[in-house]
């Protein structure tokens, strides 16, 4: 299985790379990907630099060109499919029907990705994909289980990369627009979700609170750490119980699944976290591709190392990491 | 313009869900969206039910869409939907591309939560078989002009108009979560919540709708006051989402706005009563989906 890293700039890039990553992702410095943060992405020079840094050590590079473009703006759309194939890039993870479809008629030679933001959840999906644009592989969305990854592994036409690490959408990803109902930007419109432009911080004498498009997300007591307010996340009233209504604050962590994603023939394990930094990107990417290479040797006698859990359990949001729906402990 | 009813989306009683759509059968609505689009644990209408209740709104002159569920996991989703597919007798919505390429070759409808942003997208759905798209539901009224101006030959647009915005859809079911049940043993708890559940924020506003696996707006999504706009835009179809209060008389209220009966800020006005918590429409403004405009706000005074 290959190792997917995140790159949000240069020195990210370069640590995916120097801690064995097979491939890294990343983005232009604008709305054409699912990581439009501000300070974040590749500037055309930068990604330069960064391919002939990978190129020279062998690795796989991968443009993210992941949101969902309207008329008005197609045109830049258009051009960043063009600069990725000028570029030579190894894939382009498109999401759109119209860029995969302009990109497979006008670049026939690029390699095509299906990203999570294609909402690809099935069999019949994937086929579309594959017959009309010769898409390779899919990344696909976090809320399948384990049972149901390998019946699409077995069905599909395309290679599957499946997310291994990192920040969990529990909603399917290229569906969501929870962002946009609070604050006018979502993912596919805009490339992020719950944009920082739209949070605030308030010290109330009820405790610290977090707002997104004006609505409460989270409010905090003395002790408890505030951390960002990312919609889904926070704590909610339903039925007079105040609770993570919808999803606790934790992170995707899959190493002790790794055998039976081998077993089940899934291409490639993608980390999330372009939005992370270079040390971040160092460590996840160090401690998995220990794992996978422990896994390879010795699948049958692979077990998840103390100390690489701990490693990643110190770089993951809210401290805490689940299996998420590959176990579903809620079904 | 016509006037659709969209899929039910939320789970009830098998007597209350034939006798709604025994009503319907006698309302003004010239196309009817029949079918689980949400959850496939809500059995209390079987396939064979649904395809029953079809043919009797058929037979009182209603053209039948048979509308698929939205997020497809297993096989048994995907054999269901291909008996859907492949039933013949009736137009099916795709809410899913799993759907498409089922039925792609014939005429068919996308749904909502197939995403169409762009023109080209629209293109090639046309040479599919796309007969009618829903417009994407986070997208403004100045996107759908521009879309309007690349729209193919022969494909009808339509615009949900009415009803609580679905945001999300996920393998989790969050109404099963909130009384502390798994998924597997949910007890059908989405039937006590026939418009969904209320989540507020604590502050008390009142925020999302759970239904199921689905995450809904609080508010409801009203573009009555936007009918002249829409018709200047093309649009063909009209959507109206079904809930648990009076959607006959929602549905006679668009009515007589689109037949020049009444004017539409008295429909607006008569509107705001049937709303569980209050309007929005911030999407089609090109904003925040869950603003409402001066004319929204206003009608709840």
């Amino acid at each position: 299985m290959d190792l997917v890293c995140p790159a949000g700039n240069l020195p990210s890039l370069k640590a995916a790379v120097d801690n064995g990553a097979d491939a890294v992702y990343f983005g232009f410095r604008d709305d054409t990907n699912a990581r439009h943060f501000a300070g974040l992405n590749f500037t055309p020079a930068k990604m330069e630099q960064g391919l002939r840094y990978a190129r020279e050590r062998g690795v796989k590079l991968f443009l993210a060109l992941n949101t969902y473009p309207q008329p008005s703006g197609w045109e830049r759309w258009r051009s960043a499919v063009d600069r990725a194939a000028e570029l030579g890039v190894d894939a382009l993870i498109a999401a759109d029907i119209g860029v995969l479809d302009y990109a497979a008629e006008h670049h026939p030679e690029l390699n095509l990705h299906l990203s999570v933001q294609g909402s690809a959840t099935n069999y019949e999906a994937l086929r579309f994909y594959h017959q009309r644009f010769g898409v390779r592989r899919a990344v696909i969305p976090r809320v399948l289980s384990l049972s149901q990854v390998e019946h699409v592994v077995a069905h599909s036409p395309v290679e599957i990369e499946v997310f291994g690490f990192g920040s969990l959408c529990v909603m399917v990803e290229g569906r969501c627009i929870l962002s946009s109902y609070a604050t006018g930007r979502s993912p596919n419109t805009y490339g992020a979700c719950s944009p920082a432009s739209h949070v605030e911080w308030r010290e109330t004498p009820a405790g610290l609170e977090t707002r997104l498009g004006g609505v409460l997300i989270e409010r905090c007591g003395r002790g408890e750490n505030a951390g960002y307010p990312t919609l889904c996340k926070g704590r909610f009233q339903v039925g007079g119980n105040t609770y993570h209504a919808i999803e606790e604050p934790t992170s995707l962590n899959t190493l002790e699944l790794l055998p039976q994603l081998r077993q089940a023939g899934v291409a490639a394990i993608k980390i999330e976290g372009r939005q992370r930094s270079p040390v971040y990107v160092a460590q996840v990417t160090r401690v998995w591709r220990a794992a996978l290479d422990a896994c390879e040797r010795d699948p049958a006698g692979y077990r998840p190392q103390p100390e690489w859990m701990s490693e990643l359990s110190k770089v993951s949001e809210g401290t805490q990491t689940t299996l998420g729906a590959y176990s579903r402990p809620w079904q | 313009m016509r006037l659709s009813l969209g899929p039910l989306l939320y789970y009830w009683p098998k007597e209350e869900t034939l006798a709604f759509y025994d009503r319907i059968a006698e309302s003004p609505v010239e196309i009817v969206y029949l079918g689980e689009t949400v959850c496939s644990k809500r059995t209390l209408l079987r396939l064979d039910d649904w395809l029953a209740l079809a043919e009797r709104l058929a037979a009182a002159g209603k053209e039948v869409v048979l509308s698929t569920l939205a997020l497809l996991e297993s096989e048994a989703e995907l054999k269901r939907l291909r008996r859907i597919c492949g039933d013949g007798r009736f137009l099916v919505e795709a809410n899913d591309m799993g759907a498409v390429q089922l039925l792609a070759g014939r005429p068919f409808v996308a749904g909502h939560s197939v995403n169409i942003y762009n023109g080209r997208t629209l293109g090639l759905l046309a040479r599919e078989g796309l007969r009618r798209w829903v417009f994407p539901l986070e997208l403004s009224a100045e996107t759908l002009a521009e879309l309007q101006r690349q729209r193919p030959e022969g494909v009808e647009t339509e615009v949900l108009a009415w009803g609580r915005l679905p945001l999300a859809y996920s393998a989790r079911c969050f109404t099963a979560r909130a009384h502390n049940l798994p998924k597997d043993d949910c007890q059908y708890r989405c039937l006590d919540y026939p418009d969904g559940l209320t989540l507020s924020a604590q502050d008390e506003t009142r925020f999302l709708a759970l239904n199921g696996i689905q995450t809904q707006s609080a508010r409801t999504f009203n573009l009555v006051t936007e009918m002249d706009r829409m018709r200047e835009l093309g649009v063909d179809v009209v959507r109206i989402s079904p809930q648990s209060l009076k959607t006959e008389t929602v549905i006679d209220l668009f009515h007589r706005v689109l037949q020049g009966d009444l004017p539409a800020a008295e429909a607006d006005a008569r509107l705001r009563r049937l709303m569980p918590v209050g309007p929005c429409d911030g999407y089609w403004h090109g904003g925040a989906g869950m603003a409402a405009t001066e004319a929204a706000v206003r009608s709840i005074g």
